[in-house]
């Protein structure tokens, strides 16, 4: 048992950590903002500054897209604990770098028996060519079907359907919503139900269908990609719309189609926590420095005990991502668990973590010059994504329910 | 980073299996058909069983073999503990005197101590209390007021009262935290003393709390008579010897959170039992965060394995781990009472029980209130809680004190 960074995990966390502090990416946020008319209430100026730095050309120098690619493909080879430690970075200095999209596809092409999959790989690897994840949540003890994010409201649909066509390929036609990291992918990979008149009895689908691996040109024809913009303009989001559109069929089992989902639950918890982490440096400094009835207000236990707050919810949140990091490989059984866990804390602590530091900062904290509504933007907007907060814990719920129900059916 | 053994601490762990295998029909029972009632009977057989794991290896494995223990690093410890709980036996007895005080005695007793009082412990043959906590220093700890003045021949007389003190009833030897210099500064006039219980003025009362139980007991201390050498760590020097202690309290509950009972499956379980329940979308969300929590405690216990592992001394940051521990636990309760209706709140109730030991855990330890202060300061690196005893004699903080009351 050691919970400690190798050598080679604390390296690539500090060449992640230089690469992205030649960018000033907060302030890119904040201009964005002000750009591209991510304030639904105004506030923003009108043909503002900015446009947020292309960082895929620093994510391929550093070798990030093919970090869970094996070397035969040109990727690093590396595990979910080293692509969380760059999401971390990342987080900490609201980077858009459109890993979150990028390697979970990547890790469903890795799995797959395809051929057309590992064709599609090295230059995935490299980054020559971007992927994005089509998200879908796997089923629960409690609805027993795939569905998607919604493009408006509470209700889940189904994934969108594939139908056979020629050998090894199909055709897709649905909605996936808020998919991250969309607008200008090269390949969409994700999961789509497969039409099959009588169903199978072990794919975990409804009646009829079947969950499939599917691989799809973003510039095919059916293919539309409308790009996304709330509230957080340092995240690119897209809906996804295809009809009738031509993919590859990727032999992939159901658990790496699930794996996926957790993995971006994952990547999501850590880039959160790296969020949360710089959200308590900058709300501590100020406590440190800022004087009122004659004491440095760090010194007054209302507000040392709300820090601490932060510092118990962000070390709360560290260990699950030690736990999910490992389990992908090391406890396959419990991924699930673990991503679920780990994302709903994280998500919770960034929640407190920003708020936090509008509160400590008092009402600067609140101005459009300030960086605490940056941080606040991407707690809110993150804890909606790929499912929201909410489904997570509800998964942590089910996964134990279930172990219990087991336990007690054994004994 | 693996969370699985190496080959030698798999290999540890087969030997420990094994031992476990062949051994646990010798454990007492304590819970379920067949468990001993007789409070006596109970402490004998735990005392007993404590013997055999010492003997076997499996107590004091971070110990100096010297002192009877095996050399072994924490994580061999852990190992132990893991196959003990997972043979569903009872661990040792004696966790306060193995786990903390004896460490401390280690550190700063002197050889004739080592030598007279570590293997009786590690043995169970003399179980020790922990005599630190007052009615009126509990997180101030250095607020002691339990006085012991030294006499012409160099021996000590001790007056005052300590309290929440585990164990104290059955055990032979406790650690004692007096003052010795009423006129220096708060934490400079403190003495380390290990005091027999049994010795002439010395009255143990049980202390019952809200379940009705005496979890605990307070303990008076009237002129008791020790010996010049009762002093452990040297006169004047009791703050740094405690702080050694609370060090291995930290590392105790680091490593050890879980085997409160407190965890995940647990209460899952419980919600598990009523279908109805499991269905629940407001349940789950609350079992959900509940667990999360939980889930995340037991990874920083392995971080905290980790640090020692390396060398480290854990700092106050794993105190927050207790934080979330008592508090998830109150949740739960909370949770499975709501479920369960009063049910939850049946006499032979284990939920009972766990609801009515939780607020006092609260504060055990020290309140959390005080730790969130401490962890603020030590680890965030903010500035201190303005402070009026610091740089005073303790006597004259006393009458200050007693002026304005």
């Amino acid at each position: 048992m050691n919970l400690a960074l190798s050598d080679e995990q604390v390296f690539l966390r500090e060449a992640a950590r230089g690469a992205l502090s030649r960018f000033k990416t907060l302030e890119a946020a904040r201009d964005a903002l002000d750009t591209q008319g991510g304030t639904p209430h105004g506030g923003g100026q009108a043909g503002g500054k900015g446009e947020l730095p292309d960082l895929w050309p620093t994510a391929c120098e550093a070798g990030w897209p093919g970090l869970l690619v094996d070397d035969a493909h040109g990727g690093a080879d590396l595990d979910a604990f080293d692509a969380m430690l760059v999401l971390g970075e990342c987080g900490r200095v609201l980077a858009g770098v459109a890993l979150l999209g990028h390697l979970p596809a990547t890790a469903i092409l890795s799995e797959s028996a395809a051929p057309a999959a590992a064709a599609l790989l090295p230059a995935l690897a490299s980054g020559e060519q971007r992927a994005a994840y089509l998200p879908a949540c796997p089923p629960n003890d409690v609805f027993d079907s795939w569905c998607v994010d919604p493009l408006h409201g509470s209700e889940r649909p189904a994934p969108p359907v594939a139908s056979a066509a020629s050998e090894g390929h199909v055709t897709v036609s649905g909605t996936y919503a808020f998919v991250p990291d969309a607008p200008g992918a090269d390949v969409l990979v994700g999961v789509a139900l497969l039409d099959t008149p009588q169903g199978t009895p072990h794919g975990g689908g409804q009646a009829g269908s079947k969950p499939v691996g599917v691989a799809i040109k973003a510039g095919g024809e059916g293919v539309s990609v409308e790009a996304i913009r709330r509230y957080d303009a340092t995240r690119s989001l897209g809906h996804v719309t295809l009809n009738e559109a031509r993919g590859v069929l990727l032999d992939t089992p159901v658990d790496s189609l699930a794996a996926a989902w957790h993995l971006a639950q994952a990547l999501l918890a850590a880039e959160s926590i790296g969020a949360v982490e710089t959200a308590l440096d900058m709300s501590v400094a100020y406590a440190k420095e800022r004087h009122t009835f004659g004491r440095a207000i760090g010194s007054y236990q209302a507000v040392k005990h709300s820090l601490t707050e932060v510092l118990r919810q962000q070390e709360n949140g560290r260990s699950l991502l030690y736990y999910a990091g490992w389990a992908r490989r090391g406890a396959p059984g419990e991924f699930a668990l673990a991503a679920a866990a780990a994302r709903s804390v994280a998500g919770h602590a960034l929640d407190t973590a920003a708020r936090t530091m509008i509160s400590v900062h008092g009402g600067i904290g609140a101005t459009w010059e300030h960086d605490a509504p940056l941080y606040f933007r991407r707690a809110q907007l993150s804890r909606r994504l790929l499912g929201g907060t909410g489904a997570a814990t509800d998964r942590v719920a089910g996964e134990l329910l279930t172990q219990a129900a087991q336990a007690a059916q054994a004994a | 980073m693996d969370l699985d053994d190496t080959p030698e601490q798999a290999a540890h762990r087969t030997k420990v299996r094994a031992w476990l295998e062949e051994h646990k029909s010798e454990a007492p029972v304590l819970q379920g058909p067949g468990a001993l009632t007789d409070e006596d009977e109970i402490i004998a057989a735990r005392r007993a069983w404590q013997g055999k794991l010492a003997e076997a290896g499996l107590a004091g494995v971070t110990w100096p073999k010297e002192y009877g223990g095996q050399g072994l690093g924490p994580i061999e410890q852990v190992i132990c503990n893991q196959e003990i709980a997972r043979a569903r036996v009872p661990g040792i007895l004696d966790a306060i005197g193995v786990g903390m005080l004896g460490p401390t005695l280690i550190a700063h007793g002197t050889e004739e101590q080592k030598g007279r009082y570590l293997g009786a412990m590690l043995h169970g043959d003399e179980v020790w209390c922990q005599l630190f906590s007052e009615p009126a220093a509990g997180s101030d700890l250095a607020a002691v007021q339990a006085r012991a003045r030294q006499q012409d021949d160099g021996s000590w007389r001790l007056t005052g009262q300590k309290v929440w003190t585990t164990n104290a009833q059955f055990s032979a030897y406790g650690l004692l935290l007096a003052r010795t210099d009423i006129d220096a500064h708060k934490h400079k006039g403190l003495t380390m003393f290990l005091v027999p219980m049994d010795a002439p003025g010395v009255t143990v009362r049980g202390l019952r709390q809200i379940s009705g139980e005496a979890e605990f007991n307070e303990v008076f201390f009237d002129d008791v008579a020790l010996d010049a050498d009762a002093v452990v760590g040297g006169v004047g020097n009791g703050w740094g010897t405690a702080l050694t202690t609370l060090m291995f309290e930290r590392v105790t509950i680091g490593l050890g959170g879980e085997g409160l009972g407190f965890n995940s499956a647990r209460f899952a379980q419980a919600i598990a039992a009523d279908p109805h329940a499991s269905r629940d979308p407001e349940v789950r969300r609350q079992l959900g965060e509940i667990a999360a929590d939980l889930l995340a405690v037991r990874f920083t216990g392995y971080r905290t394995l980790t640090e020692l592992q390396r060398g480290q001394i854990p700092g106050p940051e794993a105190g927050l781990a207790k934080v979330t521990i008592v508090n998830g636990a109150i949740h739960a309760g909370e949770l499975i009472a709501d479920v369960q209706g009063p049910d939850a709140l049946g006499e032979d109730s284990e939920w009972a029980y766990m609801i009515s030991f939780l607020p006092g855990l609260k504060s055990a330890g020290g309140t959390e209130e005080i730790l969130r202060n401490t962890i603020g300061e030590r680890v965030l690196g903010l500035p201190p809680e303005p402070r009026l005893d610091k740089g005073i004699p303790f006597s004259e903080l006393r009458a200050k004190e007693a002026a304005k009351a």
